[in-house]
């Protein structure tokens, strides 16, 4: 499902040059920069520290302080479970065990195919728990078995 | 003195004309609002722990350590971050606050090596301080848990070590880097138990970090560190001293152990720079206990022979007899002497007294000639005091800043932070500079305007500046009827208003729209405070001295001269120019800038000095070289100054060394000048000197010997030894004596005393009777000439033009981590950043060539040729390239011209006529060494097409009458009359102020013999010289 463009500096520079007047711009930069090639390269550091007239030592800081920021190219699918308190008493450790065991790999790790699995803390969907993120969109009350056929679902989707 | 520790209040000090009283402890204490309880406790003497809070960054709040109790509110507020209010009553020091301390300290520790007496910081460690304060015992956490104590250091910087694994993320370096230097070069990367200090994702050497100390500075533990301390271990005594590189002039304390230099670090009482620095006062002191140093004097009978090492009398016996054949043979002019800006105001006293006393005539000068001598007659004629008007405090009031032909953040680094800060709180920034320079976009600073103006197109753009500002009614009125003398205003907004100073008129000549000088103008005159800051941009040029008039008139005209925040400042070059100047450097003027006709003055300075003293200008550096080479100047005696490589035309200037009897060169390092010299008398470094700096704000900083002096002789001990060989007597016990001396004679100097000096840090002249305390601001109430001088500035394009042989015009500057010849810097890790000149060139002037980035150029102008690498960019516009001349080996003055300032000769460096073309390294002519054949077989000639070579040949011997003429005419065109009578009084007036006789009598022989043919104006006023008519010196 996620087309991502391939990354080009004349691409970035578009991306970057729309973004440079808004409040804030450095952070809204680097994920309008995310949504576009599914990551933030290297060489857009640089890029983004020149257009906004900030130092690239400060783009850095911002780029390494959000998690949700990538450096590498995106996986074809990511699955992030939500095992903060709420959701951990209302069974996502069961949803994390069965999303482990369907992808073969541990939390924070990508699987052969390239599907990451990642662990969030709350996605502010506490009262439909246990929730999880699935290529952005938010999905709740999961059991083990849903989470199966999300998985499923997402392995014909590359296939 | 041991070593100084300087009192840190934890919080900056805040302004504020409300007071605020408050208890703290038991104790009662009054400070101004907005200060913050940390502060207010620290200057009732009671120190609350800390961390993160130094009093040179904004508080931060994030160490939790100086937490403290308030009666009345809840919790346990952090009292960097809490502002004072009236009637508070703290608590710094309670059982809650000890066991919160304890707790945190415990966090803090468990997570860091315990190697104390091994560490490089031992001893001078806050967080070791704070362990010891809040009485940490043990921590419960152990040290088994996840920790950084392994990450690895990064050593890539040559002068300091990041040493990760004791790091407490206090953020002070981050802040340091952003609030004190404005560079932005650190970050904390990550977050939570990641988090940690980052030069943005690459190693200290490859990030934005310029390396200027401050994050060292601010560390409180051995995270940031010198790697001379690392090598050396702590310093044990303090000698404060003033840097000896650029005209900021910054206080250092110099932190010995023993007689070995340990570190510089910047002194925060110190007036210039408020404890900040910059890469090469902080660290680039190496070169003064480098191997290259010469100790002992040399002389030798021919610079064909090898030096021979003599002791100190023979060496001043060999140059006394010399120099008193040569005066037997020669007659008494045929010697002269250059004082260095190097050096110390009492150095350059005593040599400016040799001259004038012991060789008994005025021709003396200075290496500002090449610098900033277009300054000193500017503001003169137009405020009456040849020194900037404010101190660099003053930026901090600064609403609109119009930067003209200068580099700060290279050349004057620590005002450059200064200045930034200032921008960063939202002052305006308007850039006159053909080159993009880093300020006019560089992280959180924009100028509103650059105008990339034309090389040599200073004048016409200042004009249309002034134009807009009288024609759209932008002039304050009142200052100028107040303060300006009405009939110059009268003649002066005439002359601005004419068509030809009009924005649209000027664009074509300098290259800018014409909207965008409009839109500079109306930002200018629209600003509470308006300042101009200029480097030599503006006085290295054929127009020098009427750019800085046109400045002067400028800020005049918009009511911007004698408060905070405005004024007309220019950003010398050496540390000590201000000084040499104000010595009594120039041939024409004694200490204290009065002029050598002025009978009253000479009369003063003959009764101390003993000896009558000649009444007419003597003569410039340009005029010593004409003179050798005619003949007629035989001996020159150099003090700190490479004149064979920072002087123009190199070719020609070391034809006219080579043609003198006796060179004697005194100098840290054998360089370039010395290889014409006979007579080599070793220098001292700042280290070694004893005396005082004038810096650019006119501020005179005591220089303190660090080490004794290597040569055995202070450098006014070697110039009165070689002035009594001379049979002059000249004799003092202590430099002390000398500024006492200086003090006498010099109105401006007279309440100047060491002992002064060293009871107030330093003081600004004027200081004496009317100013006990010195003068940060000058012309307050009204100019020191009385009422201000609107003078017209009439643009005269320079006699370097463009051709179809020379069609790109190349102009100088230099970098920060390298100091103009490269004396010094070269001899230091500072190579580590850049170790050659290279050549900036527009892709529209390569790409024709066949030029690629990175390739190697062959380099010609009318004079010269060398050879260096190319960098295609487009901070230069088309039609401009640019370079430095930090390196021996480029030459970069072999290219130069002898084209000078029509008023004081000062070189026009920044504007020279050049073409470029591929090369090979091997092609030709590195170093200026002007090989007739290079190391493939090349000839120069084979390089240059016949007719090049023509203009070459015809360009080289430029018969000296005609020199003089074409400077004549310079001078009538840049002297613009009420009418044909008064233009011719002006150009005479000026003639008898700053030519020798000589020069006049050789021109008006010239013209009797129909050799050379004068305009009408330059006609009169040569004839009007001749005849004797009434002389009044300006």
């Amino acid at each position: 499902m996620s087309a991502f463009a391939p990354w080009t500096t004349e691409r970035a520079e578009a991306v970057v040059t729309q973004c440079a007047s808004r409040p804030g711009p450095v952070l809204l930069t680097l994920q309008a920069l995310q949504l576009e090639f599914g990551y933030v390269h290297p060489d857009a550091v640089p890029l983004v520290a020149r257009s906004l007239n900030v130092s690239r030592a400060e783009v850095h800081g911002v780029l390494t302080y959000y998690h949700d920021l990538r450096t590498s190219p995106a996986p074809a699918h990511s699955v992030r479970i939500c095992v903060a308190e709420a959701c951990q008493s209302v069974g996502s450790r069961d949803l994390m065990h069965r999303a482990e065991s369907e992808l073969g790999v541990s939390v924070g790790e990508r699987s052969s195919d390239t599907i990451d699995l990642e662990a969030v803390y709350c996605l502010g969907n506490c009262a439909l728990g246990p929730a999880a993120l699935v290529d952005g969109q938010l999905l709740g009350r999961l059991s083990p078995p849903q989470m199966s056929e999300v998985i499923a679902a997402l392995r014909s989707e590359t296939a | 003195m041991t070593l100084l520790h300087e009192p840190d209040f934890g919080t900056p000090e805040r302004d504020s004309d409300v007071t605020v009283e408050l208890t703290v402890d038991g104790a009662a204490v009054s400070v101004p609002a907005g200060t913050s309880v940390m502060r207010a406790a620290a200057q009732a003497g009671l120190s609350v722990p800390r961390l993160c809070a130094t009093d040179s960054l904004d508080p931060f709040g994030s160490c939790r350590l100086c937490l403290v109790e308030i009666d009345g509110r809840k919790g346990t507020p952090a009292s960097c971050t809490t502002p004072v209010e009236t009637g508070m009553v703290v608590h710094t020091q309670t059982q809650r606050l000890a066991n919160l301390r304890r707790g945190v300290m415990e966090l803090y520790i468990s997570d860091h090596p315990l190697d104390c007496l091994t560490c490089p910081a031992n001893g001078d460690c806050e967080l070791q301080d704070m362990a010891g304060v809040v009485g940490l015992r043990e921590v419960r956490y152990g040290f088994d848990g996840e920790n950084h104590l392994d990450a690895p250091k990064d050593e890539t910087n040559p002068y300091f070590t990041f040493d990760e694994s004791k790091c407490i993320a206090c953020s002070r370096c981050v802040r340091a880097c952003e609030e004190v230097q404005g560079t932005f070069a650190l970050t904390i990367a990550g977050r939570g138990f990641d988090s940690k200090v980052s030069p943005g994702g690459t190693s200290f050497f490859d990030s934005e970090c310029v390396s200027c100390g401050a994050c060292v500075q601010a560390c409180p533990t051995a995270t940031l560190q010198e790697k001379s301390v690392i090598d050396l271990g702590m310093p044990t005594r303090t000698v404060l001293t003033t840097c000896a590189y650029c005209g900021v002039g910054c206080s250092f304390k110099a932190e010995l152990r023993g007689d070995e230099l340990v570190r510089m670090v910047p002194f925060k009482d110190g007036g210039a720079n408020e404890g900040h620095s910059c890469v090469k006062g902080r660290f680039a002191w190496g070169y003064a206990t480098h191997r290259d140093r010469i100790t002992e004097p040399m002389v030798r009978e021919s610079i064909h022979d090898e030096w021979r090492v003599v002791g100190w009398e023979e060496a001043f016996e060999f140059a006394a007899s010399r120099i008193k054949s040569i005066q037997a043979e020669y007659g008494t002019d045929a010697v002269g002497g250059i004082t260095s800006s190097r050096c110390t105001n009492e150095e350059v006293f005593v040599v400016q007294k040799l001259v004038r006393a012991a060789f008994g005539n005025n021709n003396v000068d200075t290496c500002a000639r090449v610098c900033h001598s277009p300054t000193g007659y500017g503001l003169k004629q137009t405020f009456g005091t040849s020194a900037g008007t404010q101190d660099f405090k003053s930026v901090e009031k600064t609403d609109v800043v119009l930067l003209i032909g200068a580099n700060p953040t290279d050349a004057h680094p620590v005002f450059a932070s200064r200045m930034k800060r200032r921008l960063r709180e939202g002052a305006q920034l308007i850039v006159l500079d053909p080159r993009r320079i880093d300020l006019v976009r560089s992280p959180h600073i924009e100028a509103a305007f650059h105008l990339p103006l034309q090389p040599g197109s200073n004048v016409a753009v200042v004009n249309a500046l002034a134009h807009t500002i009288v024609a759209e009614g932008l002039v304050d009125r009142a200052f100028v009827a107040e303060r300006c003398e009405p009939s110059a205003y009268a003649l002066w907004e005439k002359f601005i208003l004419r068509p030809e100073n009009s924005p649209e008129a000027v664009a074509s000549i300098a290259g800018v729209a014409a909207d965008d000088i409009r839109g500079a103008a109306r930002l200018f005159a629209a600003a509470g405070n308006g300042a101009i800051y200029y480097g030599l941009g503006v006085t290295e040029h054929s127009q020098g001295s009427t750019m800085v008039m046109g400045m002067a008139n400028l800020a005049m005209a918009t009511g911007n001269i004698g408060r905070d925040g405005v004024g007309v400042n220019p950003l010398r070059g050496q540390n000590n120019v201000q000084g040499s100047c104000d010595m009594g450097s120039f041939p024409h003027e004694l200490p204290g800038y009065r002029h050598v006709s002025d009978d009253v003055v000479r009369q003063q300075f003959e009764e101390v000095w003993g000896r009558t003293l000649q009444s007419e200008p003597g003569l410039r550096i340009p005029n010593m070289l004409e003179g050798a080479l005619s003949g007629q100047f035989r001996a020159l005696y150099v003090q700190g100054e490479d004149i064979a490589q920072s002087d123009p035309n190199t070719t020609h200037v070391k034809a006219a060394l080579s043609a003198m009897d006796l060179v004697i060169v005194q100098d840290l390092f054998l360089n370039e000048t010395s290889s014409f010299a006979h007579v080599f008398l070793p220098g001292t470094s700042f280290l070694e000197k004893d005396g005082t700096f004038t810096n650019a704000e006119r501020r005179i900083n005591r220089v303190r010997p660090v080490m004794s002096s290597r040569t055995g002789l202070s450098e006014w001990q070697v110039t009165s030894a070689l002035a009594n060989a001379l049979g002059y007597p000249m004799h003092y016990d202590s430099a002390s004596e000398i500024m006492d001396e200086i003090a006498e004679l010099t109105p401006t100097f007279a309440g100047v005393s060491f002992a002064k000096l060293d009871e107030v840090g330093s003081v600004q002249w004027p200081c004496n009777e009317g100013h006990p305390d010195g003068t940060p601001i000058m012309h307050v109430d009204q100019f020191v000439r009385g009422l201000g001088n609107f003078v017209e500035t009439p643009y005269v394009a320079t006699d370097e033009r463009t051709t179809r042989r020379f069609p790109l015009i190349l102009t100088t500057g230099r970098i920060l981590s390298q100091y103009n010849v490269g004396a010094q810097t070269r001899r230091t890790e500072n190579i580590r950043w850049v170790d050659e000149d290279v050549l900036e060139m527009h892709e529209a002037d390569a790409e024709p060539r066949g030029i690629a980035d990175g390739s190697w150029v062959f380099l010609t102008s009318r004079v010269g040729e060398t050879t260096l690498r190319c960098v295609i960019t487009d901070r230069v516009p088309p039609g401009v390239v640019y370079t430095t001349f930090h390196f021996p080996v480029t030459g970069a003055n072999v290219i130069t011209t002898e084209y000078s300032d029509w008023a004081t000769n000062c070189p026009e460096y920044k504007v020279t006529a050049v073409e470029i073309r591929t090369a090979s390294q091997n092609h030709v002519a590195r170093g200026g060494q002007l090989a007739a054949v290079d190391q493939d077989g090349v000839s120069i000639d084979d390089l240059l097409d016949g007719e090049t070579l023509a203009i070459k040949e015809e360009f080289a011997h430029e018969r000296a009458d005609l020199k003089l003429a074409r400077m004549l005419d310079q001078i009538v065109k840049n002297s613009v009359g009420l009418t044909p009578d008064d233009q011719v009084d002006r150009v005479a007036l000026h003639l008898r102020g700053f030519w020798t006789p000589a020069m006049v009598d050789e021109l008006a022989h010239a013209v009797s013999t129909g050799a050379v043919a004068l305009s009408p104006p330059a006609a009169a006023a040569l004839a009007q010289l001749a005849s004797g008519a009434p002389s009044a010196a300006p």
